[in-house]
């Protein structure tokens, strides 16, 4: 990896942080929340992409990687509480760290399995890790989850500082520098051992590739991606609760990154945008059109993942050669430097 | 003598490239017809169009009098078609028995399907004995008698045949031979035969047709091809 | 040594009807090499369908029927219409269809019925009842014995002693080879999908009564602890997937009944965790690389 490589990402990161700063003076509040939401998913589905278009590795377990996280931000912030802005850099920081160590368990399991076989063991953790909190419920309190306790805005901001725009920057903070970082990794030689590893694990053992410690890293380098993602879900909600992140959310994850090009983090971003944009668009569907509010409620909750489900389908089977197709196209568009 | 299968300008492939060029063959009902050739010559390839595992871009392919070319995989062995694919096609996880009536399934008349089995068993003496063994567990040579019995039971009238010899010790090949001619002396069976073993495939056979990269390049009685030396060096390197 | 007795009880019921779905998983890997992720949804979909039924005829045994029927039907159409068009090349594309698969279902029976429990009812008592002083059984774990019995040896028999179950197993082994001896290759793997998802809707009608009622996410944990039993009966092995289903449910049984209910979802967890990195191919078939 070159100095130039990071300069010319910075000068990406640059123009794309001052756009975001831009809405959030910009948009409505409403919006600014929403578009925080976005730079909290796509912190996931870039970690995702990276792991599952870039290595080759399924997991249906990034909600449950992402629950890891949150809940670990609202008990560590918990513990803080009402000590000062930095509290939070504490907790995010511990979300992370304790996301990856979960991550790399999973990952040294994930690295000895296969195609069904690790899409079973990670939606197993998506399944069972929800109850995780009904087992230990006095740390987690079960179903009712933990309100998170935050600080307001740093005064220095002003006193009336909305605080949808704080969080936005919050959340897009993480947002920019995960793809920052994930940039310059995929671009260098841990970027080629993960493709080379995705391709053919025995051309890979033969050039001296350890198959194993690259995958095991993917996941690590997913899961703290995913970590922070979530911890900073939890900062948005101000709440975590297990219902917040049911297998649905992993496999929304899932169709985000396949949808929006498997393998390039520009279709990380899509995926994030259509996560946030898709659910928002059936909402007004279903506030245009005039139906009982009992009627409208079961068309909000299901109508965008029933879109989801046909997009993904229709993708894969469209595509001849499906989801390895999809990473090779976007390959050749896009060769590496 | 009329022909049971006509070929006519048939070309046929994998993907965009052909691997079959234009390949004539006409094969007169009762006959065996040796289909020779080097290694890629395309004599697998011909046969699988045959049987429709492949289908051809171009050319006519016309069987009794009805053309091939539409007519499904499943529907082959009820014209009496028996394709024994290169490398046998026993289904390895099946017992001997089981591969054994999958060949007669097809046919309405179950109690000659399984007449056709006892001759089967009747003739191959080693299937007998290992009736309720796996096909994994069986020799080279077992499994090539029991794809040719699989064949048999359909009591098929054109034996589309890939490589009956390969890997077998001579004295089998000869048996089989020996069988092949039988059978078309008793049954009026006709055989495309495609071998490596240029010897016993034209000892057997009535023609011979010679095949280099997709196309035909010589057909000849099989006594003349025998005879030819030029073609035996060139083509057929023996 | 009662509470002991209930426990083995119970989780043997359980683990009959894990056996019933992981065979059902198992069918469609031996015929199609696809672990089936919608298999779950699609179960609780056709349970839908005879709960409608039944509450409209009051006939709990006519739903029971619709129920089955519609497996059959919505298995072939699954197989028809969307996973024949699957690219095989990669395992991970029939993984990634079936789970969108699970998404549009639970969508529509959302839309249809709400994300809401509703009761599933039972045909028989679920009260056990005593037998020499002892609580073991329930009339409807009777049931749920007799049911899973009577499918798994009907399968058995069907697969080993009938024309076609003989075309199916050449089907899945040999394809082309099959096809060159008349058998409908392409028919066959839809029959095995319809037998399969008929056989996972027979569970489902099975375990909601146990679980908390009907909803479009209610197979989700079921499916979960299936998808263990078969891969500890190795994935590829009928005997097995009934085996691992019985030490699966006994597992929950005996994880819940001691350390409490919340626990035992981990637990199965774990046993695949276990299994997975442990054995690989299962504890009853002979070790190979789970790279499928
Ligand atoms: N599945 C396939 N895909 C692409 N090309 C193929 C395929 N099978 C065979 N070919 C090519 O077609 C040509 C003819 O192959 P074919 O198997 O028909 O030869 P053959 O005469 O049977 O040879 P052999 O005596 O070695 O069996 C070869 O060049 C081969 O590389
Ligand atoms: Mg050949």
């Amino acid at each position: 990896m070159t100095g130039r490589t990071w300069l010319r990402h910075l000068a990406f990161l640059l123009p794309a942080a001052v756009a975001v700063l831009a809405l959030t003076y910009l948009l409505p509040p409403f919006r600014t929340y929403q578009l925080a939401t976005v730079g909290a998913y796509l912190c996931v589905t870039a970690g995702l992409t990276v792991l599952t278009g870039l290595n080759g590795q399924l997991s249906l377990g990034h909600g449950a990687l992402m629950a890891t996280g949150a809940y670990t931000l609202a008990l560590t912030q918990n513990a803080l509480a009402g000590r000062g802005q930095w509290t939070l850099l504490v907790s995010t920081a511990a979300a992370v760290v304790v996301t990856t160590a979960v991550g790399a368990v999973i990952g040294c399991a994930a690295a000895r399995l296969r195609g069904p076989y690790l899409a079973g063991l990670t939606l197993a953790v998506a399944v069972v890790v929800p109850s995780v909190t009904s087992t230990f419920e006095s740390v987690f309190n079960s179903d009712q989850g933990l309100s998170v306790a935050l600080d307001p805005p740093p005064l220095a901001l002003g006193a009336t500082f909305p605080y949808e725009r704080w969080q936005a920057w919050l959340s897009w903070a993480g947002a920019l520098l995960t793809l920052f970082l994930l940039a310059n990794l995929v671009r260098g030689r841990f970027g080629r051992n993960l493709r080379a590893v995705r391709d053919d694990e025995a051309a890979a053992r033969l050039a001296g590739i350890s198959v194993a410690r690259t995958q095991v890293s993917a996941f690590v380098v997913s899961a703290a991606c995913a970590g922070l993602g979530g911890a900073l879900f939890a900062v948005l909600a101000q709440s975590v609760s297990p219902g917040a992140f049911p297998l649905t959310l992993s496999l929304f994850l899932l169709m985000a990154v396949v949808i929006g090009g498997l393998g390039s983090l520009t279709g990380a971003v899509c995926g994030a945008v259509l996560l946030v944009a898709l659910p928002a668009a059936t909402h007004s569907l279903t506030d245009a059109v005039h139906v009982s509010p009992a009627v409208a409620q079961r068309l909000e909750g299901n109508l965008p993942l029933a879109v989801f489900g046909v997009v993904l389908i229709v993708v894969m089977l469209a595509l001849p050669g499906g989801l390895a197709s999809l990473g090779r196209t976007l390959r050749r568009e896009r060769p590496d430097p | 003598m009329s022909a049971l299968l006509r070929v006519q300008e048939l070309t046929a492939g994998y993907g965009a490239a052909p691997v079959l060029h234009g390949v004539d063959l006409t094969v007169p009902a009762g006959t065996i017809l040796a289909v020779l050739g080097a290694n890629g010559a395309g004599k697998t390839t011909l046969l699988r169009t045959l049987s429709g595992l492949l289908r051809p871009t171009h050319g006519r392919i016309r069987y009794d009098g009805t053309d091939l070319r539409a007519t499904p995989v499943e529907q082959m062995v009820r014209l009496g078609i028996a394709h024994v694919p290169e490398g046998r096609g026993v289904v390895t996880e099946l017992t001997v028995d089981e591969n054994l009536r999958l060949g007669g399934l097809w046919r309405r008349d179950r109690a000659d399907a399984r007449r056709a089995l006892t001759e089967v068993y009747d003739l191959f003496e080693p299937l007998a004995r290992r009736r309720h063994h796996p096909g994994h567990q069986l020799s080279g040579g077992e499994r090539q008698m029991l794809a040719l019995g699989r064949a048999l039971v359909g009591r098929p009238r054109l034996l589309l045949l890939d490589e009956p010899s390969l890997g077998l010790a001579p004295r089998v090949t000869a048996q089989i031979m020996a069988l092949l001619r039988t059978l078309r002396d008793t049954t009026g069976l006709t055989v495309l035969l495609v071998e490596q073993n240029v010897r016993s495939a034209l000892s057997v056979a009535d023609q011979g047709v010679v095949m280099s990269l997709g196309r035909i390049v010589a057909r000849d009685d099989a006594a003349s091809l025998r005879a030819d030396a030029d073609l035996r060096h060139v083509y057929l390197g023996f | 040594m009662e509470r002991f007795l209930f426990l083995t009880f119970d989780g043997l019921s359980r683990g009959a009807v894990y056996a019933a779905f992981a065979l059902a998983l198992v069918l469609i890997w031996r015929a199609a090499r696809i672990v089936n992720f919608a298999q779950g949804a699609m179960a609780v979909a056709t349970a839908y369908a005879g709960y409608s039924v039944a509450s409209a005829t009051g006939s709990y045994w006519l739903g029971f029927a619709v129920a089955i029927v519609a497996g059959l039907l919505l298995g072939a159409a699954v197989e028809r219409v969307v996973m024949r068009f699957v690219d095989h090349s990669s395992p991970l594309n029939g993984v990634v269809v079936a789970l969108g698969l699970v998404l549009v279902i639970q969508a529509v029976l959302g839309m249809l019925y709400g994300n809401e429990y509703r009761p599933a009812a039972a045909p028989f008592s679920r009260s056990a009842f005593q037998v020499g002083g002892v609580a073991l059984l329930s009339r409807f774990d009777l049931f749920v014995f007799a049911a899973v019995s009577a499918v798994v040896g009907l399968l058995g028999l069907l697969f080993t002693r009938t024309a076609v179950g003989l075309r199916m197993r050449a089907a899945a082994f040999a394809p082309d080879v099959s096809r060159l001896l008349g058998v409908p290759v392409a028919g066959m793997l839809t029959l095995g999908w319809a037998l399969a998802a008929a056989v996972g809707s027979l569970a489902g009608l099975l375990v909601l009564p146990t679980e908390l009622g009907l909803h479009p996410n209610a197979m989700d944990l079921v499916f979960v602890s299936s998808f263990t039993a078969a891969v500890v009966g190795g994935l590829d092995s009928a005997v097995g997937a009934v085996v691992g289903g019985l030490v699966v449910g006994l597992l929950l049984s005996f994880v819940s009944g001691y350390l409490g209910a919340t626990v035992a979802p981990m637990a199965v967890l774990a046993l695949l965790l276990v299994v997975l990195l442990g054995r690989p191919g299962g504890l009853f078939t002979r070790g190979r690389a789970r790279a499928a």
